[in-house]
């Protein structure tokens, strides 16, 4: 069985490098950018045309948290084919297998990170905000200056969560024929009829990914607490 | 000068304000006093826009703000640039060290280089005695020093007037002292000042004008001396309460 280990353990690694880690990666990072601009959205107090820009924002958020990520992964990479509309996309939309991934990912948790960001903006006492308003400071550089830096510190063990899941929820990349580290496990096991020994093993290396998220976390909750008086 | 005219303000059946009008001259310090719920926090914090009158005028200088139509957010800003609150829960930033406190505003507002606003925010926090607490951040301080950075943040601003809403209304009389005598020293040097207090010691030192507000009317506006000696029976009544004359 150490054989076995030895010899499928390198590819597994290699196609977590190669597919989950990056994916990962850039599907939070483009998350947080469109969870931030959804929560600044639905929380401004514009008004005008601007609330149909908060009915797209709270329409996205609803349509995202309420489909399951393994339909949505499908529509946007066996569906969106058939999306003909004349002029604009007359063969329908279609995308590389990573990139609808991307897609996909990116746009779910952006949803769940947006009321994370949210609530975390909401959080901040009211005080802060009136405090930088009476020092005569605008908007954008209250947020930017005031309360962001003190929201991203509430805000990260749920975003660490999002992170997690999203880590895991890569393997559902496999039904879209991402060769990642789950689909490169159920090849193996296809080969070798160890089903058990290999899905335990891949489940080592997701595990080993998360770890190292929890350990950044951790960190960064210390850097980013370090002028909250500590709680003993 | 600063003046206030017909300021009417309800939060649901309650009027705050009940046609207010005051003025409140330059180089002097008023202070504003009343019991709770009166509407004197919302008469101060209505003239930093922290609260909006449903109706009034709001005139600085000579310039004429009517407060039942929309003011925008330039008038604003404009005001808020000129005046500087000092709110009874310090609301300084947790995130940033004392001498970042005093600094975020002429950096980010008045558009001061970094070396030059720290300079000027050593020598303020040394005004109010906090010199040694420059790099330490909010929460270490104390209610007392908490404050003196509030009010050396403000200081910073280089504001027309401060306004201060029950600045020591959080602290006990030891760490109240501290903050009263740092606000006595800005009052000498005739910064502009409106307080909020419950402290009628602290009012008869610091104060030119005393307005005293009940169920948001002005009952009371005029010199500190006539105040004290005054034989309207309410402010009697309500001085002798809150020296605890005749417990």
């Amino acid at each position: 069985m150490w054989h076995i280990i030895t010899t499928s353990a390198p590819q597994i690694l290699a196609a977590g490098l190669k597919y989950t880690i990056p994916i990962s990666i850039v599907s939070f990072v483009i998350g947080l950018i469109i969870a931030l601009f959804t929560a600044l959205i639905r929380l401004s107090q514009r008004k005008g045309a601007f609330i149909i820009i908060k009915a797209i924002a709270r329409f996205y958020v609803w349509l995202f948290r309420s489909t399951p990520l393994l339909v949505q992964l499908f529509i946007v990479y066996f569906g969106l084919p058939y999306l003909k509309i004349q002029g604009v996309f007359p063969n329908g939309i279609q995308m590389a297998p990573v990139a609808a991934g991307i897609l996909t990912f990116s746009l779910n948790t952006g949803a769940y990170c947006s009321e994370t960001i949210r609530a975390s903006i909401l959080s901040i006492p009211h005080g802060q905000w009136e405090a930088a308003y009476s020092i005569g400071m605008t908007r954008p550089v209250i947020l930017r200056r005031i309360i962001l830096p003190q929201a991203l510190r509430v805000s990260l063990p749920p975003l660490s969560n999002s992170f997690i899941s999203l880590v895991k929820d890569t393997s559902l990349a496999a039904s879209i024929t991402i060769v990642e580290m789950f689909e490169v496990s159920q090849q193996i096991a296809a080969q070798n009829y160890q089903p058990l020994v290999m899905y335990s093993l891949v489940a080592v290396f997701y595990a080993l990914f998360c770890s190292v998220l929890s350990w950044l976390q951790g960190y960064l909750e210390k850097v980013t607490s370090r002028y909250v008086t500590p709680i003993n | 000068m600063l003046r206030v005219e017909n300021l009417n303000k309800t939060f649901g059946d309650k009027k705050a304000l009940n046609n207010i009008s005051a003025a409140f001259p330059e180089k002097q310090t008023t202070v504003i006093v009343g019991p709770s719920g009166s509407g004197k926090s919302t008469l101060i914090r209505s003239l930093n826009f922290l609260e909006r009158p449903e109706s009034g005028h709001y005139y600085f200088d000579d310039q004429d703000i009517d407060l039942s139509k929309r003011v925008d957010n330039k008038t604003i800003l404009g005001v808020r640039r000129r005046t500087e609150m000092v709110f009874q829960g310090y609301n300084l930033f947790p995130h940033l060290s004392v001498l970042q406190n005093v600094m975020e505003g002429p950096i980010q507002v008045l558009k001061k280089n970094k070396r030059e606003a720290a300079e000027e925010a050593h020598e303020l926090l040394a005004k109010v005695g906090l010199a040694e607490k420059a790099d330490v951040y909010p929460t270490q301080l104390s209610g007392g020093q908490a404050q003196r950075v509030a009010i050396a943040r403000s200081l910073a601003m280089h504001p027309e007037y401060i306004f201060l809403d029950e600045p020591t209304s959080a602290l006990d009389p030891e760490l109240e002292l501290e903050v009263l005598k740092v606000l006595l020293q800005i009052a000498n040097e005739e910064q502009s000042m409106i307080i909020v207090t419950h402290n009628m010691a602290f009012a008869q030192q610091v104060a030119n004008k005393m307005i005293f507000v009940e169920d948001g009317q002005i009952l009371f506006d005029g010199p500190v001396k006539e105040f004290f000696n005054t034989d309207n029976q309410r402010i009697v009544d309500f001085i002798s309460a809150m020296t605890f004359k005749n417990i």
